[in-house]
């Protein structure tokens, strides 16, 4: 009985994680899905916590331990990696600070207007 | 235990750890939820990260953790190899850097698989009913336990461990292809390919039930990473450069879906949610993509592209003997400065290149003259979706100003000037207009209705489909022959010169 609750409540986990997913997900629009790609990459360096937790064990012999820290090294990889290659991506999203507002409304500095060129010449150039 | 402090014994208690796994998944799920807009997607992205952060503390608060000195190296390491290539890759080669993360991912649960196997291994097969599963402690219980884990247990080991060595060796291939190290062409075995294929996927299926019924032998499970190796290579190797994003795609969903199984055979719901999120997303990424390529998931597997549509290409080549009109930087400059509306066509020349700053550098320069500039972004555009984007976005090309396949199409009608940039087959009239086309039915982004279209390419080479683009044949289109960056730059020198 014990057993047969824990992998079906484990299944269900898993079966409405992929749900989630799926909701999450496909409500990204097209030009984020380079970012988005490299972000859920990033969140399957997960599989570093199954290094964790297996150099736990008890009896583990040398090579074994060896094996593990090549795994924790990919899984650290695949985790600092990521996250931080996306985040150099959506940094270049992000829109401008714009600091000369003067000229135009509101409305249209907030939506990286026309009014583009001046500032960003000089961060192109850095 | 009882010597602990009190708050040693709370902060090491499976209630504690897990409910940082939830906290740590809930970040995951918001962090993800902010990737769908360009203005939440910064935070989204280090929500997911604290997220993460949290969930490896969690795992290390675990009571049976140790080795901490082989896990601070393993650490140390994935930082000192890790953080440097994320912070120099350039925004031109990211495809092929999410290609190597996400192998070694799949490599990691390989790994973890095989560790499982030489600790678990004599005791698959030999089915214990009786088994308390605690969060954590489990493990260690299991290796002081007579009997062996549940059935369950080796079979999604033995699931993790193949689809993470198809997916190390897999994304390998893709980096490798991407990066140039080897070549971008297809490499096929031709017919006998998907043969090849099937019996490489049954011999490591055939060892895995080996395995989970109880054939103690660590050979035979190297033996079976070793064929889900073969495998794949084998199913990468045969698909060319232009299917890539799909594949490492695919890859990525693969990755996840074992890191899942993972999760599944040791227990632990923070890899469970984690892998399956990324196993979902992956897997609509995919069909996203192929959808907009107009081709199916198993048609790219299977056989890879270049094969068929480059010979039915050829046959196709024949009948263009129609007439190219080539122009020079001067006549291209005249003709965008007096246009209205232009839309720049950025493709896959212009990441080869890495023209994208001095596209930029033009359309400032239009713009400075009153000329309505946007860019029409197909969604395979470049070797990832979104890759375009990203480029553009890194020369500070306003984001309003990218216009996705559907809106762009309906505004070439009012466009002056089309600049396609090292864009082909997703500019070809074929997918449109000729039934026989090897690329018919592919969504295009339809060029040929603005009034002129100038296109920069190298040469009159085919594209990676190997078929002749039409466009280049109609009157409207002219050529301007030469590396995607330094044309641009021509123009715009042009241009500031009129």
């Amino acid at each position: 009985m014990i057993l047969a609750s824990v992998l079906t409540t484990n299944l269900a986990i898993l079966v409405l994680a992929g749900f989630i997913g799926f909701v999450v997900i496909s409500k990204v629009p097209n030009t984020l899905h380079t970012p988005l790609m490299s972000g859920t990459n990033a969140i399957h360096g997960i599989v570093l916590l199954g290094g964790l937790l297996l150099f736990g064990l008890a009896e583990l012999d040398s090579f074994s331990k060896a094996l593990l820290v090549i795994a924790v090294a990919f899984g650290t990889i695949n985790i600092i990696g990521g996250f931080l290659v996306t985040d150099r991506m959506l940094d270049m999203f992000k829109s401008r600070p714009k600091p000369k507002p003067v000229q135009e409304s509101s409305a249209l500095q907030t939506k990286t207007g026309v009014d583009g060129e001046a500032d960003t010449d000089g961060k192109t150039g850095a | 235990m009882s010597s602990l402090p009190l708050g040693t014994v709370f902060l090491q208690s499976e209630s504690f750890i897990y409910v940082l796994y939830i906290i740590a998944f809930a970040m995951f799920i918001q962090g993800l939820r902010g990737l769908s807009g360009p203005t939440t997607a910064v935070r989204g992205n280090r929500i997911a990260a604290v997220g993460m952060g949290i969930a490896v503390i969690a795992t290390l608060l675990n009571p049976g953790a140790g080795n901490w000195g082989l896990i601070a190296l393993g650490m140390a390491l994935g930082v000192a190899v890790g953080v440097p290539a994320a912070r120099q890759v350039k925004m031109t080669a990211m495809p092929q850097m999410v290609a190597l993360f996400n192998g070694v991912g799949g490599g990691a649960v390989a790994i973890i698989a095989w560790v499982e196997f030489r600790n678990h291994g004599s005791t698959y097969g030999s089915h214990t009913i009786e088994h308390t599963f605690i969060n954590g402690v489990y493990l260690e219980r299991i290796s002081a336990h007579v009997g062996g884990p549940p059935t369950y247990v080796a079979i999604f080991s033995v699931f993790a461990a193949i689809v993470g060595s198809v997916s190390f060796w897999g994304s390998n291939i893709a980096f490798g292809k991407l990066q140039e190290i080897i070549p971008g062409r297809p490499i096929s075995l031709g017919a006998g390919q998907q043969v090849v294929n099937l019996v490489l996927l049954i011999l490591a299926l055939a060892a895995g039930i080996d395995l989970v019924a109880g054939a103690h032998s660590e050979v035979l499970f190297i033996g079976m990473l070793i064929v889900a190796a073969l495998l794949g290579n084998a199913v990468v190797l045969p698909i060319g450069g232009a299917d890539m994003p799909v594949v490492i795609s695919l890859l990525n969903a693969f990755t996840g879906l074992s890191a899942a199984a993972t999760g599944m055979a040791l227990n632990n719901p923070a890899l469970i949610v984690a892998g399956m999120i990324v196993g979902a997303s992956g897997s609509i990424l995919t069909n996203l993509m192929a959808t907009a390529m107009n081709r199916s998931i198993p048609a790219i597997v299977a056989g890879g592209f270049g094969g068929g549509g480059a010979v039915e290409g050829a046959e196709g080549a024949g009948e263009h003997a129609g007439t190219v009109r080539s122009t020079s930087a001067s006549d291209a400059a005249i003709q965008l400065a007096y246009a209205n509306r232009v839309v720049v066509v950025p493709g896959y020349g212009m990441a080869v290149a890495q023209a994208q700053h001095a596209v930029r550098e033009l359309t400032k320069e239009l713009e400075s003259r009153g000329v309505e500039v946007s860019y029409a972004i197909h969604p395979v555009a470049g070797r990832m979706p979104g890759h375009m984007n990203v480029l553009l976005a890194e020369a500070d090309v306003p984001y309003d100003q990218l216009k996705e396949m559907d809106d762009a199409n309906s505004e070439f009608g009012r466009t002056d000037v089309s600049l396609v940039i090292g864009a082909n087959d997703v500019t070809n009239p074929a997918a449109k207009n000729t039934p026989s086309s090897p690329i018919y039915g592919m969504p295009i982004l339809e060029v040929s209705d603005s009034h002129s279209v100038i296109v920069i390419k190298r040469s009159m080479n085919p594209g990676f489909a190997g078929i002749e683009n039409e466009l280049y044949f109609d009157p409207k289109t002219a050529m301007l022959f030469g590396d995607a960056k330094s044309a641009v730059s021509e123009i715009t020198a042009e241009l500031s010169a009129l």
